[in-house]
């Protein structure tokens, strides 16, 4: 057993490192730090991915043939871990992560030639059609009705909590083509252009002040048919699929530690009065950093798994449920570290585009929105209790 | 990087667990809770013979030359079985000292014994007053014409009572602890050995002018507290691994039972509070093992952070210890209150190991301390 890394690896690391030197702005950093949503807005991160992109690093989960860099499951570690510490941008999930690895495993090849570079080279911005104002946890009580008229759907319905509806032109999307004896059956994977007629995108503000998501509305929404995904009510299978990628990229460590970091350094600073005299502040530090060690050794077993072609089970579960809840207790602290400062509210944003003095020094500006925002992590991608009944299902057979 | 188990590591966690399932049952477990000795000599036999004794000692000193990767996977088989043997006190306290601090002919009169199971030892350091802090030593050491005379009072020895020879240790200046090889028959040494909260025996120890020859000094003289910290740092990994196999044990009886009880005509695990529950402990089981695995790839480092690492770990798993040992009980009910299931003993067994070295307050406060010892001030 070995926590080091090999010299190759240790090459890999210097590489990685040498192209976020050199491709990483002061103005894309700045614009992350400044982010107190998941992800950062498409122009930053967009430039983000199109420089990936050039270096063949666009989608490190793809296989080899449809552009992935071929990566052992330490070398992703290493980027991740890399990146997390630099404060690179967020690059939205929906198109490399998530729509990609279903088109890859369940597209034509029309649908695999058409879509994949674009997703690559960030032509195409993604969004995510899952969930619905009566079907949040019970996902597939879905209602959205997708109805065959020639080569065509007819869709109606409606869509919530979409990520970034208002920037994609593109959405994936479960919808009901029939109905089955089992409300899984009967759901159908669909690509939806979002400038097609009949669609309109609604903004939700969160509690910390962001537009991150919305209500997607679809009016008599004309999709060809040739924009399913697989088969007609084999959705639900490809959506699941999906799923596991969302819960279970499973390095998420790196980027609770630099968001504790900052937190421990604003605790050091003379800004919030040395908060870490307190010594249930520094011992508060201390059990989340403990929480985020625990975290990065089960990733870590979990890729040493991987890496010898081991399945490591449901652990997928478990990565998710610690990483939200650990992120949450992160900005907790955030809280509670900057003291009266909590009380000034920033309602502009983007927080890096300000064009006053804001009331509070920039290094808390995001201090609450992100405590705010971030009661969201125990919920989107699986609620903390639905992980609690698939881990109590799959792991403990009960 | 690479956290999988290698052939001889597999082979190693096989046999433990297979030792600990035909040779280390119920009946066993029962028989030495009443046994005033704490543990079985036959049972220490049958460990040297299958190399666990020799398994962390150096090979120039008849060992295996094992680090403590292994002694972890034998400690969690260990758990497993809530076996008694002084394992903790024998190889990673008092081995793990002698090797690090001993001189070559001190490391060599006794190294090779205790891979035979011809010597046994244990570290006496721990004083009343002196709570969890290891550098706070009121026993003294003082020169006399002959070599060195020790005089004061220790607790918390573990399975002192079954020790050939006792590390223990003395102040010899305001700068400098010392360690002292005490054969356990010398005179001025009275031992009172007490029945351990979660099976073994420790022991409070009285010196009173305990005269010693030259060479029971373990090593040159220098401050023997950075090894005591090394050397407890070390322990904590250990005993972390066995928390973890007591707990796998625990978590997998609650599971069963909470499968075949039934209450309101169903079983208890179709309630999702119940479900819920235990898969929080299963996760918190899970969270302990990676801690322990950490605890262990880092003793043999950078000092701060082996010293964050094993902190970290024993704070953590404390926390996870008490969840799922108390939760086991919950979910037993009545009768996990009682004697006649072994849910208690097991339970037993991780509140002494939350106690042990300090609790979890205790060493998320010392990682703490450490963090920012690492900071300009």
């Amino acid at each position: 057993m070995d926590l080091s890394f090999n010299a190759k690896e240790r090459a890999f690391q210097d590489e990685v490192r040498g192209f976020i030197t050199k491709n990483l702005t002061e103005e894309m950093k700045r614009a992350t730090a400044l982010t107190p949503s998941v992800f950062s807005d498409p122009d930053i991160g967009m430039a983000w991915q199109r420089a990936l992109h050039a270096n063949g690093w666009g989608a490190p989960g793809w296989p080899v043939d449809h552009g992935g860099p071929d990566w052992t499951p330490s070398q992703r570690w290493i980027f991740e871990t890399e990146c997390a510490r630099a404060g690179v941008p967020n690059v939205n999930v929906m198109g490399v992560k998530m729509v990609g690895p279903v088109i890859i495993g369940f597209g034509s090849p029309e649908q695999k030639n058409f879509y994949l570079p674009r997703i690559l080279s960030g032509e195409d911005y993604w969004c995510q059609g899952y969930s619905e104002p009566g079907s949040g946890s019970d996902l597939s009580s879905l209602k959205t009705r997708a109805v065959r008229d020639g080569d065509d759907y007819i869709i109606n319905g409606t869509k919530i909590w979409t990520t970034h509806a208002h920037h994609a032109n593109r959405m994936f999307a479960l919808v009901r083509t029939s109905d089955g004896p089992r409300q899984q059956d009967g759901i159908s994977f669909i690509l939806i252009d979002m400038k097609t007629p009949g669609i309109t995108t609604r903004p939700i503000l969160t509690i910390g002040g962001d537009h991150e998501v919305n209500q997607v509305f679809f009016d008599d929404v004309r999709v060809p048919v040739a924009n399913r995904v697989g088969e007609e009510g084999k959705g639900w299978t490809y959506g699941k699929y999906l799923l596991e990628f969302e819960r279970g990229s499973g390095i998420a460590s790196a980027k609770l530690r630099e968001g504790l970091k900052a937190i421990a350094e604003l605790a050091e600073s003379d800004l919030t009065g040395r908060a870490i005299d307190s010594p249930d502040i520094a011992t508060r530090i201390s059990e989340v950093e403990v929480d985020i060690d625990a975290l990065e050794m089960t990733e870590l077993r979990v890729l040493s798994a991987l890496q010898t072609g081991q399945n490591p089970g449901a652990v997928s579960s478990i990565l998710k449920l610690r990483n939200s809840e650990i992120r949450q207790a992160v900005t907790r602290l955030g809280v509670d570290v900057i003291g009266h400062d909590a009380l000034a509210v920033e309602p502009m944003r983007p927080l890096y585009k300000l064009n006053h003095e804001p009331a509070t020094p920039e290094e808390m500006l995001t201090v609450v929105p992100e405590y705010l925002n971030g009661r969201a992590y125990t919920i989107f991608g699986g609620t903390s209790e639905i992980q609690r009944d698939i881990i109590a299902k799959m792991m403990l057979g009960i | 990087m690479d956290l999988n188990l290698s052939d001889e590591q597999r082979l190693l966690r096989e046999s433990a667990e297979r030792f600990v399932a035909e040779s280390y049952d119920a009946d066993h477990r029962r028989k030495m809770a009443n046994d005033p000795r704490g543990f079985s000599p036959e049972v220490w036999k049958q460990f040297a013979g299958l190399g666990w004794l020799a398994l962390p000692i150096p090979e120039e000193f008849d060992g295996l030359g094992g680090g403590t990767v292994e002694i972890g996977i034998l400690m969690e088989a260990f758990g497993r079985g809530l076996v008694s043997e002084p394992y903790v006190a024998t190889i990673v306290l008092g081995a793990g000292l002698v090797e690090r601090c001993g001189s070559t002919a001190q490391k060599q009169a006794r190294l090779p014994k205790v891979a035979d199971g011809t010597l046994k030892l244990a570290l006496a350091h721990s004083e009343r007053a002196a709570r969890f802090d290891l550098a706070k030593v009121a026993t003294t050491a003082s020169r006399t014409a002959q070599g060195w005379r020790l005089a004061g009072s220790k607790i918390a020895v573990l399975d002192g009572h079954a020790a050939d020879e006792i590390i223990v240790s003395a102040r010899i200046d305001a700068h400098r602890i010392g360690l002292f090889l005490v054969p356990a028959k010398t005179p001025g040494v009275a031992i009172s050995d007490h029945e351990r909260l979660g099976g073994g025996r420790a022991c409070n120890i009285e010196l009173s002018d305990v005269n010693l020859p030259e060479d029971a000094l373990l090593g040159d003289g220098s401050d023997a507290l950075p090894a005591i910290e090394w050397a407890t740092d070390r322990a904590m990994a250990a005993l972390g691994a066995e928390a973890v196999g007591i707990m796998q044990v625990l978590l997998d009886t609650t599971l069963e039972y909470t499968k075949i009880r039934k209450q309101f005509g169903r079983p208890l695990s179709a309630n999702q509070v119940i479900r819920h529950r235990l898969a929080d402990m299963a996760m918190q089981v899970d969270e302990a093992r990676s801690m322990a695995l950490r605890a262990a790839l880092k003793v043999d480092g950078e000092p701060v952070e082996r010293a964050r690492a094993a902190s970290g770990a024993k704070a953590k798993i404390g926390k996870c210890a008490r969840f799922v040992g108390e939760q086991s009980i919950q979910l037993h009910g009545g009768m996990g209150v009682t004697e006649e299931l072994e849910v208690g003993a097991y339970f037993k067994r991780l509140v002494a190991f939350d106690t042990l070295f300090g609790g979890s307050a205790h060493h998320f406060g010392r990682h703490a301390q450490l963090g920012r010892a690492k900071l300009p001030a």
